[in-house]
């Protein structure tokens, strides 16, 4: 009498989406990047296959960040200012899998740059590096539908992975997304019924579910960490249980979350109780990934030098732990 | 949940005429509508439209099969058309049914297993429908039993209390109720636990009242899947809506339509 092998048996697989497009596919990059395909829960190689690594991508932004602490800025060098250098040295110094840009300087508060300019460092970026590219907008909807159909257009053909799209304000991107052939992000805040239902409305106007990445919003470790992970956690088993509304593969912000907290923030001086800053921070940035990493992520967007080079080691070890299919 | 359609039974009229007139559109159109409407799998029964139930049962599943994968549950309680219906049917399949006699689970376990296919085992033995929830948990132990000595997997097991319409016994549905929440933790994991439902509402009045409210109160007790009409869209959205109050979905403003499109 054979006794039942005790393997968790899943209905369904995370999605895969592809993210860039080479030149045999209409874009420039070097090569293209694949996310998602999971048949289990993070890293559980006894249960299933992760057949795709997550991915880090690095953050760069149109123009100089105001207001980053120094133990980030100082890591980063001279490049802030220059999102094309800044995007280049990402990928040859620090090893980024693809560049993150964000529009900030586009916000109507930050220097209210328009479309033109945002078009013109998404081109820049677009030639100093080879790998796929993320440009997300400054999440004001007004200024992110005037500037973001521009960059679509100026990249069409490259399966960018624009964003982002909210139960409020999804038509104008979703529309350029499709027509340009770019990947969608959309958004929704930390509440996994509007996640769902987002994509039921992104695919009622025609996008297509294997183009789309879910932003359920990230929370940084110790700031609503929890939270998140118990929401990106719900949303993984509904994907595995089947629900193709929520089996899109997932991108946090893990960069800005971290940094936002006064533990990866203060300087030494501050609170040297806290250990030096320029581990701390670092540190701080990349507990807040390898959490996330275990709630189900596909796309990490990150800030600081150390934090992804800690975040490649322990995916290193991780991924040779597990079946890749 | 996991529906079977019922809609493609040479009981009804349309199909009878169908099968008799060799008309393959007629049975598509219902086959497609069925899971267009929420359909996992497609019932497939000749009923009594053919002298030949052999032959209309291959071309039954056939005609099916030119237009879904969906897996088909092969329908009849004769041994040979069985066979025959699961010997054409390429793809995923099911046998609907066997009883829980043992020289029946002794016939149909072994050619599920042949076939890879699922089974349905209905709580009847040698004495009959039980009377009692006792009754019906020891003919699923059997089923059970039997189901392991021929290695049918605990997944492609789909045990039926068995409903009787409420009009001849108003017990029945409580005592089915009772049943489904036992057979659920006969075992760990817990086979399939089904019903047909329009059984319930033979020879009643507001036939669809009835078979909508009693599948969301089985569905509250632990049934996964049933044998219903998809196309009663009132129905559709009673269970839809009752796996949602489950928790078996993730809520979304458009649950209705988003289950259909899933």
């Amino acid at each position: 009498m054979a006794i039942e092998d005790p393997k968790e048996r899943w209905s369904a697989v995370v999605a895969t989406v592809t993210l860039g497009a080479t030149s045999a596919e209409g874009g420039t990059r070097g090569k293209t990047l694949t996310i998602g395909g999971s048949s289990t829960l993070p890293f559980l190689g006894f249960d299933g296959e992760t057949p795709n690594r997550p991915l880090i991508a690095m953050e760069v932004h149109d123009v100089a960040p105001a207001e980053w602490p120094a133990p980030l800025t100082d890591s980063l060098g001279g490049v802030l200012g220059d999102p094309a250098a800044w995007a280049a040295k990402c990928v040859s110094d620090f090893g980024a899998d693809l560049i993150c840009l964000r529009l900030t300087g586009t916000h109507p508060d930050s220097g209210n740059r328009g479309a033109a300019d945002a078009v013109a460092s998404v081109k820049a970026v677009l030639q100093a590096v080879d790998v796929p590219l993320i440009i997300w907008g400054c999440d004001v909807d007004d200024k992110d539908n005037d500037v973001l159909p521009r960059c679509s257009e100026a990249a069409a053909g490259e399966r960018c992975l624009m964003g982002t799209v909210k139960e409020d304000n999804y038509k104008t991107l979703t529309a350029s997304c499709l027509a340009d052939g770019h990947n969608l992000i959309t958004q929704s805040p930390l509440d996994i019924n509007i996640a769902k239902q987002v994509n039921i409305m992104v695919s009622e106007m025609g996008f297509p579910l294997d183009r789309v990445v879910i932003f359920p919003t990230t929370g940084g470790l110790g700031y609503g960490i929890e939270y998140a992970y118990s929401i990106q956690e719900r949303g993984r088993l509904a994907a595995l249980s089947g629900d193709k509304m929520m089996s899109p593969p997932v991108i946090v912000t893990v960069g800005e979350e971290a940094w936002r907290g006064k533990e990866a923030k203060a300087t030494t001086g501050e609170a040297p109780q806290w250990g030096p800053a320029d581990v701390r921070g670092p540190m701080w940035e990349a507990m807040t990934a390898v959490i996330l990493l275990q709630a189900g992520s596909d796309i990490l967007v990150m800030r600081h030098p150390k934090a992804v080079e800690l975040l490649k080691k322990t995916l290193d070890a991780l991924m040779q732990s597990v079946p890749q299919g | 949940m996991i529906i079977i359609g019922e809609r493609i039974n040479g009981m009804f009229k349309v199909v009878k005429e169908a099968i008799q007139n060799r008309d393959k559109t007629a049975v598509q159109d219902l086959a497609k509508r069925q899971l267009a409407e929420g359909a996992d799998m497609l019932d497939i029964n000749v009923g009594t439209a053919s002298a030949n139930p052999v032959e209309a049962m291959r071309w039954l599943v056939e005609t099916v099969r030119e237009v879904t994968d969906a897996p088909l549950a092969i329908d009849n309680p004769n041994y040979e058309t069985m066979k025959a219906g699961l010997e054409a049917c390429k793809g995923r399949k099911m046998i609907n049914s066997t009883t829980g006699q043992i020289e029946k689970l002794d016939i149909f376990l072994p050619l599920a297993r042949e076939h890879n296919a699922s089974v349905v085992a209905l709580c009847i033995d040698e004495s009959g429908v039980p009377v009692d929830v006792d009754g019906r948990v020891m003919v699923a132990m059997n089923i059970l039993a039997k189901a392991m000595e021929y290695d049918v997997p605990i997944d492609e097991l789909y045990i039926d209390p068995i409903i009787l319409p409420v009009k001849a016994e108003q017990r029945g549905p409580g005592i089915v109720l009772e049943s489904i929440k036992q057979f659920a933790m006969l075992a760990d994991p817990a086979p399939h636990l089904v019903i047909g439902l329009s059984n319930l509402s033979q020879g009643a009045i507001d036939r669809k009242l009835i078979n909508r409210t009693f599948l969301t109160m089985a569905i509250g007790v632990g049934l996964d899947a049933a044998i219903v009409d998809p196309l009663d869209t009132e129905l559709m959205d009673a269970m839809i809506t009752a796996e949602l109050l489950m928790n078996r979905t993730i809520y979304s403003d458009s649950f209705l339509t988003a289950y259909r499109q899933r």
